[in-house]
């Protein structure tokens, strides 16, 4: 197991071998779960990375403002959403309502629409109660880095479901320790706090497959910064990304003479 | 734990799952019509670039362009990397080994 773990960490961009089509092919079905544990554990360490320290700083907010470890806890296995727990808390501590900060949550996390849509073509495999599993673990992150896993080869939706679950228990462990003591660790530790940037540059670079992708990134990012500084709150992830892709579609049917029927 | 305490996160993990869950239930297993799937083939790049963008270049509350910070600087060369390598550890390490090293060099210039 550990071996398994070390070699997808240092293969961890190699495509699949026919060796291990084999291996997952074959009826042992103990050491086909075991390599998809391991794969899909293994992908997600830029994640772990990642929210180790924004875990932390959640945590020991969290503790500040006068949640239990296990309060904080709670919290991160049944919402697991980042930025919306650093609001939440932040109006819990502020002696906001039930109905206002519920529905600040809905607003903050309404961008996994577009997010779950787009992983929607790739999981055409689980059934409902696994979709339901699956769903649960959509974030920011786990939905760049699956979706550049499931153009490459050799991923599939179990490695996909380890890969969210990971990182929701990293997420979950990191806010605890952080109300029990996060102060200690000292903040900034190995510029830890920009493996998430480099995780989505290097993501987005795998989303670049033609000059229309490029162009729809540019344009996303060019009217989210406008709508950022014009409008409060992080609606501007949503409208950007819609917007952009939308030009992204007439600009590839413009392009692209539609062939279909042709011979 | 406070029963309040737990309604109100109770709240927020329904709605947080909601949009989470819509959407794989919906569309999975469904053939989509053809201009829908090659709008959200779009759609991972433009989130990306979305997230990404004003994450580096605005700062504040409320928000205002910021285009020195220090996460852009080390985004160009990061960038750089992930171009060069199409490496994912290489780019995660890479761009924190130059994050570090710029707040370090940061921190001694007065």
């Amino acid at each position: 197991m550990t071996a398994l773990l070390f070699r997808s960490l240092l293969w961890n961009e190699v495509k699949m071998t026919d060796k291990d089509r084999i291996l997952t092919a074959e009826p042992q079905k103990g050491a086909a779960l075991k390599r998809v544990l391991a794969d899909g554990m293994a992908a997600a360490w830029p994640i772990c990375l990642g929210y180790f320290p924004i875990g932390l700083a959640f945590g020991v907010i969290a503790q500040k403002s006068g949640l239990s470890p296990l309060e904080i806890g709670f919290m991160s296995l049944v919402v697991f959403a980042g930025s919306s727990q650093f609001i939440g808390v932040s109006m819990l501590a502020a002696g906001a309502g039930v109905l206002s900060i519920v529905a600040t949550t809905f607003v903050v996390n309404i961008r996994h629409l577009l997010m779950s849509s787009a992983l929607a073509l790739h999981l055409d495999r689980p059934g409902r109660w696994w979709l339901t599993l699956f769903s649960y673990g959509v974030t920011d992150e786990s939905f760049a880095l699956n979706l550049a896993r499931f153009h490459g080869d050799g991923w599939d939706w179990r490695r996909a479901l380890v890969l969210n679950h990971t990182a929701n228990a990293t997420w979950i462990a990191a806010t605890v320790i952080g109300g029990y003591g996060g102060e200690l660790i000292p903040e900034g530790a190995f510029g830890m706090d920009f493996a998430l940037t480099a995780m989505f540059l290097c993501l987005l670079v795998f989303q670049l497959r033609g000059r229309i992708h490029v162009v729809v990134a540019l344009l996303a990012g060019g009217i989210s910064v406008v709508l950022a500084t014009v409008t409060p709150g992080n609606g501007y992830i949503i409208a950007a990304a819609v917007t952009a892709a939308t030009a992204g579609l007439f600009l590839k049917r413009k392009r692209v003479p539609r062939t279909e029927g042709l011979p | 734990m406070r029963e309040s305490y737990a309604l109100i996160v109770i709240g927020m993990g329904l709605v947080t799952f909601l949009p989470r869950w819509l959407p794989l239930i919906l569309l999975s297993r469904r053939r989509l019509p053809s201009w829908l799937i090659e709008w959200l083939d779009f759609i991972p790049a433009a989130i990306l670039g979305a997230l990404l963008a004003p994450s580096l270049m605005t700062s504040g509350d409320p928000r205002h362009l910021d285009i020195g910070r220090m996460d852009l600087f080390v985004a160009l060369p990061t960038l750089i990397v992930a171009l060069k390598t199409r490496s994912l550890a290489g780019t995660v390490v890479a761009g924190m080994a130059l994050y570090w090293a710029a707040g370090k060099i940061l921190a001694v210039i007065p």
